[in-house]
C-alpha cells in the first residue's frame, strides 16, 4: 500500500508532464488510442497487400526484362516506366476521382470495385510497388553469375527450371536490402491513402487534429507510430538476411 | 552629463515612438480565407479569391480603415495558422462553437444559415439517426458537421474529407450515400451547378446548438479585445449602411443574417 501511494502511476505521470511542461497534450493522444488502432490497422493492411500482390507480380516481369523477351519486354518496360515516372499520389487521384469521372465505367463491372477508396487505393498501391520491385529483381537476377546458369544448363535444365532453381532462388536473396528499401518506401508512400477519406495512421492523426484545432498532435503520434513500424520491418529484414545471406557471411573458426 | 544622455535617451525614443505610431497603424491585417467553399470562398482560374466571405473581409477592412491581406489556408490548418500568427483572423464561414471557443475568440455572428443533408433525389430513407444507419454519409473534417454527426448519428458510417468540393465529386459518383453541410453552401455549390441535377436536399434543417453554434464569426487569436471589437462595429456598420445587403444580394435571394442577435 505504501508503494501505491509513493509511485505515481505511469498514467499520471505523463498527465502530469503534458499539463505543466510540455506544448503537446500526450493525453488527448492516448485518449484516441482506438482511432489510431484503427490507423494502424488499415496502413498494415493496406502496405502488406500491396507487397504481397505486387511482389508476386513483379517476379515474371523481371524475368520477363532480365531475358529481353521480345515484345513483352517492352511492354513491361514502358509499364515500369510510367509508375516509376509519376509520383503515387497522382496514380491514385488518376484512379480515384480520374476513373470515376465517366460514366461509362460507373456503369460497368468495375464500379462496385472502385467505387471504393480501399480498392482504388490496393490497385494504386500494386501497381506502384510491382513497378518498383521488378526493377530491383531485374537487377538482382542480371547479378546472378553466369557460370551458375551454364552449369545448370550442362546438367540438362530446361529455361523453366533454370530460373525455379537457381537464378531466382539467388537473386530474390542478393535483392533483399534493396528490397527492404521498398518496404519502407511504400509504408511511407502509404500516408496518400489518407487524402482519398481512408483512415489510415496520418488520417487517424489529421481527424484528430481537426477534431481539437490542433497543428502538431495528431502528426507527432502518426510519426511515431510509423517509426516504430519501420523499426519492426528494419528488424524483419536483419532476421531474414541472416537467415538467406548465411552462405555469404564469413566462416567461424 | 546625465541630463544630456537622459533627454538624448528621451529624444530618441520619442523619435522612434513618432516614427513607429503611424508604420502600426497602417499595419496590414493578415485574414485567413478557405478558397474552397462556394459560393461563400472560392477561387477564379486566374487565381483570384471570390466570394461572400471574400467581400465581407473587404468591407469590413475598409470600415475598420486597414489594410488587408488575404491569405489561403486549407481547412484542416486553419485554426493551427490563426494560433501560429500566419494571419490574425479568420472569415472563412466558422460557426461559432463551444469547443472552438476553447482556443479561439469569436467576433459576433455574420451570418447564419441552417445544416441540411443532401443525398439522391430517389433517396427512400429518412434524415434520421434510424433512418441513416449504416449508411455513409461524407463530411468535412473538423466542422460543425462531424461533431453534429458524431453526437447525433452514431450508427452512421462517416467519411471524412478535407474539402467540401471533395464531398461533392464523391457524391456525384456515388461513392457515398449521403452528405452534410451548410444548406446554402450545398445549394449553390453543388445543387444547382450540372452535377448535382439529380440530388436533392434529404429533410429539413439539423441543429443543436452545441454542434452548430450561434453562427458564422470571425475567430481571432484568445485577448484581442480591441481586433473584436473593430470588427464588431465594423459588422453593425456594414448592415446598417447597406453595404452588407448589396454584398448578401450579389449571392442570396434572401438575407442570410438570420435574426438581428441581440448583442
Amino acid at each position: 500500500m505504501a508503494e501505491t501511494e509513493r509511485s505515481p502511476g505511469l498514467l499520471e505521470v505523463i498527465e502530469q508532464f503534458s499539463e505543466e511542461a510540455s506544448p503537446i497534450d500526450f493525453i488527448l493522444i492516448l485518449e484516441h488510442w482506438p482511432l489510431f488502432l484503427e490507423g494502424i490497422w488499415h496502413t498494415v493492411v493496406l502496405v502488406v497487400l500491396a507487397l504481397i500482390i505486387g511482389g508476386i507480380l513483379s517476379i515474371p516481369l523481371a524475368v520477363i526484362r532480365a531475358n529481353r523477351t521480345p515484345v513483352l519486354n517492352q511492354i513491361v518496360f514502358g509499364y515500369v516506366y510510367v509508375f516509376r515516372g509519376t509520383p503515387l499520389l497522382v496514380q491514385l487521384y488518376l484512379i480515384y476521382h480520374g476513373l470515376g469521372q465517366f460514366d461509362f465505367i460507373r456503369e460497368s463491372f468495375l464500379w462496385p470495385v472502385l467505387r471504393d477508396a480501399w480498392w482504388c487505393t490496393i490497385i494504386a498501391f500494386v501497381l506502384n510497388t510491382a513497378a518498383y520491385t521488378t526493377e530491383i529483381f531485374r537487377g538482382a537476377i542480371e547479378a546472378v553469375p553466369y557460370g551458375e546458369v551454364e552449369a545448370a544448363k550442362s546438367c540438362g535444365m530446361s529455361p523453366l527450371t533454370t530460373n525455379r532453381r537457381v537464378v531466382l532462388p539467388n537473386a530474390l536473396r542478393r535483392a533483399l536490402p534493396a528490397y527492404s528499401n521498398e518496404v519502407i518506401f511504400m509504408l511511407h508512400g502509404s500516408v496518400v491513402a489518407s487524402t482519398v477519406t481512408i483512415v489510415d495512421i496520418l488520417g487517424a492523426g489529421r481527424i484528430l487534429n481537426s477534431k481539437y484545432y490542433l497543428a502538431y498532435e495528431g502528426f507527432i503520434a502518426a510519426a511515431i507510430l510509423y517509426m516504430i513500424l519501420v523499426y519492426f520491418i528494419t528488424r524483419g529484414f536483419r532476421v531474414w538476411e541472416k537467415h538467406w545471406h548465411a552462405h555469404l557471411r564469413p566462416r567461424e573458426a | 552629463m546625465k541630463k544630456f544622455y537622459a533627454a538624448m535617451v528621451g529624444f530618441g525614443l520619442a523619435a522612434a515612438m513618432a516614427v513607429a505610431q503611424p508604420v502600426k497603424a497602417e499595419d496590414v491585417l493578415r485574414i485567413g480565407v478557405e478558397g474552397a467553399y462556394p459560393p461563400f470562398s472560392w477561387k477564379e482560374a486566374d487565381g483570384t479569391l471570390k466570394g461572400f466571405d471574400i467581400e465581407i473581409a473587404e468591407a469590413l477592412c475598409d470600415k475598420m480603415g486597414r489594410q488587408c491581406e488575404l491569405i489561403e489556408q486549407d481547412w484542416d490548418g486553419i485554426i493551427p495558422a490563426l494560433l501560429a500568427k500566419k494571419y490574425d483572423a479568420i472569415i472563412a464561414s466558422m460557426s461559432i462553437t463551444p469547443e472552438r471557443k476553447k482556443r479561439v475568440d469569436f467576433s459576433n455572428k455574420y451570418y447564419n444559415t441552417p445544416a441540411k443533408f443532401v443525398a439522391h433525389k430517389d433517396a427512400d430513407y429518412e434524415p434520421t439517426p434510424e433512418g441513416m444507419a449504416g449508411k455513409t454519409v461524407g463530411v468535412q473534417r473538423g466542422t460543425i458537421h462531424q461533431c453534429y454527426m458524431e453526437k447525433v448519428f452514431p450508427d452512421t458510417d462517416l467519411q471524412f474529407y478535407a474539402t467540401q468540393e471533395e464531398i461533392f465529386l464523391d457524391l456525384a459518383a456515388g461513392r457515398i450515400d449521403a452528405q452534410i453541410s451548410d444548406s446554402i453552401q450545398a445549394l449553390e455549390g453543388f445543387l444547382e451547378t450540372d452535377d448535382g441535377v439529380d440530388y436533392a436536399f434529404l429533410g429539413g434543417d439539423q441543429f443543436d446548438l452545441e454542434c452548430h453554434g450561434e453562427g458564422a464569426g470571425i475567430a481571432v487569436r484568445k485577448g484581442e479585445e480591441e481586433l473584436i471589437a473593430a470588427l464588431n462595429t465594423a459588422i453593425q456598420a456594414i448592415r446598417e449602411d447597406g453595404t452588407y445587403k448589396a454584398i448578401n444580394d450579389k449571392y442570396f435571394d434572401f438575407d442570410i443574417y438570420g435574426v438581428e442577435s441581440g448583442s
